[in-house]
């Protein structure tokens, strides 16, 4: 059943494609390097809007305690997203009245989906 | 003298349990393309050395119909053997055996193993392949986690812990590998995470495969969690050989001295690296042009590329590389780098192996996601490990050392013990082009024509500054050497460091910024 088998000491690198060289600007200065996965995957920074209420983790919404139309205080419950066997309390961030509801209850949400959209006061 | 009844009785015992699971899942684990842990464990050793441990072991367990079960060696392999005729522990689940799941008696197997290689003081290897706890025998199965990551810490930092997750290796599980030294994964073979694509399926609605939630890619080239990736099973047992061939026994021992072997001609250290500070290249060539024989064993290889770390021998003696990356990401220090580099050098100080540092970086990765990602907090780790490494520090500035970057990659400040730059090194608060347009701004804005005077100051700054000469000037660089001398210079300051001694302030530990 053992398989008898060569073991080599030092490993040869596996000969790579050579890969594309880009621009790099660190500190006023132009370099020329290979630019990584981790890199070129990054999202830009895009800043906070406050006027989007969205999941912050993904599950089912069970319950809307707010209608369209409707003006909220900061920090009142909008809704219950359950996830994690935890019935999670949504609440506005920001004082403003309810523009949209892209949701209804029984819905699953994935992760950062905008389930609340507000006319900010 | 046993009876010749007893001795025949004694080796039936023994094949039928080193069957394992029996034929057809010994078939089952074949048709998955993997050998068995018996298998597993006899072609890592020398040939003819294991010594199996515990074959006899029966589980316990009474509840759910377990107690009409033989589940035979209780599905792991435990023993010792020799690995370049050095003695090592190891133990190798055996998913032919209730898919290797992990009850009372084989966590005590493997936690028996342990405490002999660090009572020992010899290597440790686990083979991982387990579908996960025996939920037959509930909250002792999770004792049994918990008694093995418990000593995998006590011995983290006294002898080598070497993990090689060949199967799944699931939930709880993986903290075992996490605490050890090196993890080893193969291609379509390694699978590791806390919750299961099943579970995030019906969680989270996310629909992702096994390999692309926690493969061996993933974990080599995202996540960090692995060490040393392998097509195959041999190749991977390859590595582990690799490994050891330069690590100590323990932290107690020093590693073996080798044969001095010159490095090849065909990395010619006057070559590699381009004067012209914007241009790549690859510093694992400079590595190669002063380690004997040019051999370069690299750890990490597909994550944080942008720092180089691994290890190789100068004059027969093991030395830990770490090495800016200018080919990739020019080499910058940023979150995965700092994290990656960090560790190993807490590893080379553990074990008593002197670090030679190649420094050529521009700085720090800029960017939104690195600030957010706190690369404050990980930048701090690599600062941290080289400030309190005892071991012999030698630093060699190939190029460019601007600023925090200068600092942090053992510098003389963090106590390097040597620190050698080329004539082409720069050494300065940072790059030419940013210094003149800071230091120089009245100047430049107020000119008639910037950009000439910006070229100008940026000139003036250069030929003032971008030099070794100020750093060396104020003691900070010990001596500019020519390239051709690296190897020569590192060998006697490796020989001057032979018996080093300093003392650090009384404490019960650090607490570094993990």
């Amino acid at each position: 059943m053992t398989k008898k088998i060569q073991h080599k000491q030092d490993m040869k690198m596996k000969e790579k494609p050579e890969a594309e060289l880009h621009e790099f600007v660190v500190e006023f200065r132009k370099y020329k390097t290979e630019l990584n996965k981790k890199f070129l995957d990054r999202k830009p920074w895009v800043p906070k809007d406050e006027s989007k209420v969205l999941s912050f983790i993904p599950g089912t919404i069970t319950k809307i305690f707010v209608k369209v139309g409707q003006h909220v205080e900061e920090g009142e419950q909008l809704m219950i997203l359950e996830a994690m066997k935890m019935k999670n309390i949504v609440s506005s961030g920001r004082p403003g009245v309810i523009k949209k509801i892209h949701v209804s209850e029984g819905d699953r949400v994935p992760r950062s989906m905008v389930v609340f959209e507000l006319e900010l006061d | 003298m046993a009876s010749t009844k007893k001795v025949s009785e004694l080796q039936k015992r023994r094949d039928q349990i080193q069957l394992g699971g029996g034929e057809q899942a010994i078939q089952k684990q074949v048709a998955m393309g993997k050998l068995t842990a018996r298998e597993r464990i006899i072609q890592i050793l020398d040939e003819g050395t294991f010594n199996e441990y515990d074959l006899f072991v029966e589980h316990d367990a009474r509840d759910f119909g377990m107690e009409q079960k033989i589940l035979h060696g209780d599905g792991v392999v435990t023993g010792t053997g020799t690995v370049g005729g050095k003695p090592i522990c190891i133990f190798a689940q055996d998913f032919t055996v209730a898919g290797g799941s992990l009850g009372s008696m084989h966590a005590r197997k493997i936690t028996k193993i342990m405490d002999h290689s660090l009572k020992m003081r010899m290597p440790l290897i686990g083979i991982n392949d387990s579908g996960g706890a025996r939920i037959q025998e509930g909250v002792s199965s999770l004792a049994g986690y918990g008694e093995i990551f418990f000593r995998n810490t006590l011995a983290s930092g006294v002898i080598p812990q070497i993990s090689v997750i060949l199967g799944p290796c699931a939930g709880g599980a993986v903290y075992s590998p996490a605490l050890t030294d090196f993890v080893f994964v193969v291609e379509n073979i390694s699978k590791m995470f806390i919750t299961g694509p099943e579970v995030i399926k019906t969680v989270l609605g996310e629909d992702i495969s096994m390999e692309e939630l926690g493969g061996a890619r993933v974990h080599s080239e995202m996540t960090g969690n692995a060490h040393f990736f392998a097509q195959s099973e041999a190749e991977c047992f390859a590595q582990i050989k690799a490994l050891l061939n330069y690590l100590p026994w323990s932290n107690s021992t020093p590693s073996e001295r080798k044969t001095v072997v010159e490095p090849k001609q065909e990395y010619n250290i006057n070559k590699i690296v381009p004067s012209d500070k914007s241009m790549p290249y690859d510093v694992r060539d400079v590595i190669r042009s002063i380690s004997d024989n040019s051999d370069f064993l690299e750890v990490q290889e597909n994550w944080a590329a942008n720092i180089i770390i691994g290890f190789g021998r100068i004059e027969g003696t093991t030395v830990g590389f770490v090495a800016n990356q200018p080919k990739v990401l020019a080499g910058v220090l940023d979150v995965d780098s700092s994290d990656k580099s960090a560790r190993f050098i807490r590893f080379c100080d553990a074990f008593n192996i002197p670090i030679i540092t190649l420094v050529d970086l521009p700085g720090y990765l800029p960017g939104v996601d690195q600030e957010h990602a706190g690369v404050i907090r990980h930048g701090a780790k690599l600062l941290y490990a080289y400030s309190e490494a005892t071991v012999p520090k030698i630093t060699v500035i190939l190029r460019k050392a601007y600023g925090g970057g200068y600092i942090a990659m053992n510098s003389r400040h963090l106590r390097a013990d040597f620190v050698f730059a080329w004539p082409d090194a720069e050494v300065a608060v940072m790059g030419p082009e940013g210094a003149a347009n800071i230091i120089f701004r009245k100047e430049i804005t107020s000119a008639e024509d910037p950009d000439k005077v910006r070229k100008e100051k940026v000139a003036e700054y250069i030929a003032k500054f971008a030099n070794p000469y100020v750093a060396a000037a104020k003691g900070f660089i010990d001596s500019v050497i020519e390239p051709a001398e690296t190897r020569k210079v590192l060998k006697h300051a490796l020989e001057v460091s032979g018996n080093k001694e300093i003392g650090m302030p009384r404490k019960k530990h650090g607490i570094p910024p993990f």
